[in-house]
């Protein structure tokens, strides 16, 4: 199959379609709250949020005895938000440590939504069936109207983060000073997590309980790699989640039916691993790169600031150097000295000795009083 | 009569059971330029984050020109110590210096041209203007202290509460830092700095306050920064501190 093929689908099925609309809204929104996570060091809180969820979803499904999307959001919305409260509460007013609060509230949660779901399943309800695909996440129950549902939710998600931009801001990057200028920061502060919350709750049903939080990460750590203005990072990552909606979609509904949601998140992992790799700056290739680079052409200064030395003393600065006696400078290899000889730093004179050119004598003179401008401070 | 710029009343602050300030009365004369001395763990910084209302006291009142700061807040900017940001943040300098405008701005509302221009004209002042739109991820130790310092320059404000702005800053800043806050003087803007280096506190300030827990003494350094004051805040080792001088 040509690698086209696999995205054909998208345009010609309605069903991979509405999947696709779905699983690319979810990846938008959950890049643009997922970098707020990312740079606010609150990585976890997603996670923690997203299992706290699941006895949200089991105790809607209870009151109203039938499965419905809005409902089955509301009540996760609720429970996400109960269990981010609760984290907040114990960490402020307790001496345990945010780390310990998440793992805590996360186990409780999510230990009683199983405990409500093996409830549910016991039920002698036929409706019951089905609602265990929430843990992981079941995108071909997306229909037309859960897409719209998603779609509002999501526009309401990124009209507030427009409309808070410098708000968030200024949270983000230094919360006390904003609260010195008079900004309520736990207003913001709230404001923020709920709508994290929401798009959290966006992803259930597409990607589940369990993997949401790589939705929310992903695309944002992957984002922050090619950029350093956060509204750029902002845009990437909302454009690597979609991505990762389509592709993932695509892929699942081509290739022997694989499970939606986990393929999804496969592929933004995948964009994770390729920015760390080759993200021009951070990326590590790059930063290999550049040590090598540095490595270079600190031999080559070396060797010219020396021949450089040498010359004033012989008060001629094309002196020429024997091999002989260059041999014991450090950075010396016949590399290194091909490669000054390519960039007409150095030349071979007929007693194949080596001198420095006009241009070569410029650059080892700025090496010369850079280096002992430097020892002197 | 002199007005005074801040006064603090029994102004007690804990963390958790162990008190941090105690019984603190602290009266700050508009127009001075004040170091806070004092060992670590004294409270200084403590001190001005309840001031800026960032810890809230366990009791007493504090008043910035006879107003709680709650009602007077477009008189006061902050500098906090730099190490309380995350400097990898995907931004400018010019970005961050904007954020000092952002109080007067209020809620929701953008800056705009005059804030901007506002913003390069501080970092003239701090000598940092060739930096605007470079990465805050580049900047030294001392390039990040005198952006947060542009960025309480375009607050504004009457008052300016800087925290540690010399801590382990190289001669450059050192030198910028301490110009601003002779020309804030001069404007007869009140300027309160904790500060470490007791050496450098006749030449820098004209004002003192000596702080470990309680109020040691407050005052001009010439009358009170003296061996007696030096020893009740930092007990007999304070000889030992290098190179201290006393007016």
């Amino acid at each position: 199959m040509e690698f086209i093929d696999f995205f054909i689908d998208l345009f010609t099925d309605y069903t991979t379609r509405t999947i696709g609309i779905g699983t690319a809204i979810l990846g938008i929104v959950s890049g643009v709250l997922g970098s707020y996570a990312v740079l606010r060091q609150q990585s976890l809180l997603g996670d923690a949020i997203s299992h706290a969820t699941l006895p949200g979803i089991a105790i809607a499904f209870l009151i109203i005895g039938t499965k419905s999307t809005a409902f089955f959001f509301l009540g996760a919305a609720v429970a996400g938000w109960a269990g981010t409260m609760w984290i907040r509460g114990i960490v402020q007013n307790t001496r345990i440590k945010s780390d310990s609060a998440l793992g805590l509230v996360l186990s409780v949660f999510f230990g009683f939504g199983m405990v409500l779901l093996t409830f549910i399943q016991k039920m002698p309800n036929a409706n019951q069936a089905g609602l265990e695909t929430f843990l992981f996440g079941q995108a071909a129950t997306l229909i037309h109207t859960d897409v719209i549902l998603m779609a509002i939710i999501g526009a309401f998600s990124l009209f507030a983060v427009i409309l808070l931009w410098k708000e968030f801001k200024i949270l983000t990057f230094d919360p006390q000073y904003a609260a010195t200028l008079g900004f309520n920061t736990k207003l913001l502060d709230i404001i923020l997590i709920f709508i994290i919350v929401l798009a959290i709750v966006l992803g259930l049903q597409a990607v589940g309980v369990v993997l949401m939080s790589a939705m929310l990460l992903a695309p944002a750590a992957a984002a922050r790699q090619w950029t350093d203005s956060l509204s750029i990072m902002i845009l990437l990552a909302a454009l690597f989640g979609a991505l990762a909606g389509l592709t993932g979609t695509a892929i699942s509904s081509a290739a022997m039916n694989l499970s939606t949601g986990p393929v999804i998140v496969l592929v933004s992992i995948a964009f994770v691993f390729i920015s760390f790799m080759f993200a021009p700056n951070r990326g590590l290739l790059f930063r290999e790169i550049r040590k090598q680079a540095n490595k270079k052409e600190m031999r080559m200064n070396h060797v010219l600031e020396n021949m450089y030395w040498i010359a004033l003393g012989h008060e001629n600065l094309q002196h020429p150097h024997s091999n002989a006696i260059l041999n014991k400078t450090l950075g010396y290899s016949k590399k290194c000295m091909r490669e000054l000889r390519d960039k007409h730093l150095i030349e071979l004179n007929e007693d194949y000795d080596w001198n420095l050119t006009e241009k070569g004598i410029k650059r080892a003179k700025e090496v010369y009083t850079d280096n002992n401008k430097n020892e002197q401070q | 009569m002199q007005t005074n710029a801040v006064e603090i009343n029994d102004l007690t602050v804990s963390y958790r059971y162990k008190p941090v300030l105690w019984d603190i009365d602290l009266d700050i004369p508009e127009g001075v330029l004040m170091a806070i001395v004092g060992p670590n763990g004294a409270g200084k910084s403590t001190l001005i984050k309840t001031i800026l209302g960032i810890v809230k006291p366990v009791a007493g009142s504090i008043k910035i020109y006879g107003k709680p700061y709650h009602q007077n807040r477009s008189k006061v900017a902050y500098v906090p110590q730099r190490g309380t940001v995350d400097w990898d943040f995907p931004t400018t300098v010019l970005d961050v210096v904007l954020m000092g405008t952002y109080g007067k701005l209020g809620w929701i509302k953008r800056p705009g041209k005059k804030q901007k221009e506002k913003s390069l004209a501080a970092l003239k002042e701090v000598k940092m203007h060739d930096f605007a739109n470079r990465q805050i991820s580049q900047l030294s130790g001392g390039q990040q202290q005198r952006v947060f310092l542009a960025r309480a320059l375009v607050q504004d404000a009457q008052i300016y509460f800087m925290d540690e702005p010399l801590q382990g800053v190289d001669a450059v800043t050192e030198k910028a830092v301490i110009n601003i806050l002779k020309e804030l003087k001069n404007e007869n803007k009140t300027v309160v700095v904790v500060h470490h280096d007791l050496s450098t506190v006749p030449d820098y300030f004209d004002w003192v306050t000596f702080l470990n827990v309680r109020r040691i003494a407050s005052g001009k350094v010439m009358t009170v920064f003296n061996d007696a004051n030096l020893e009740k805040t930092y007990g007999s080792s304070f000889r030992t501190l290098k190179g201290y001088t006393t007016a």
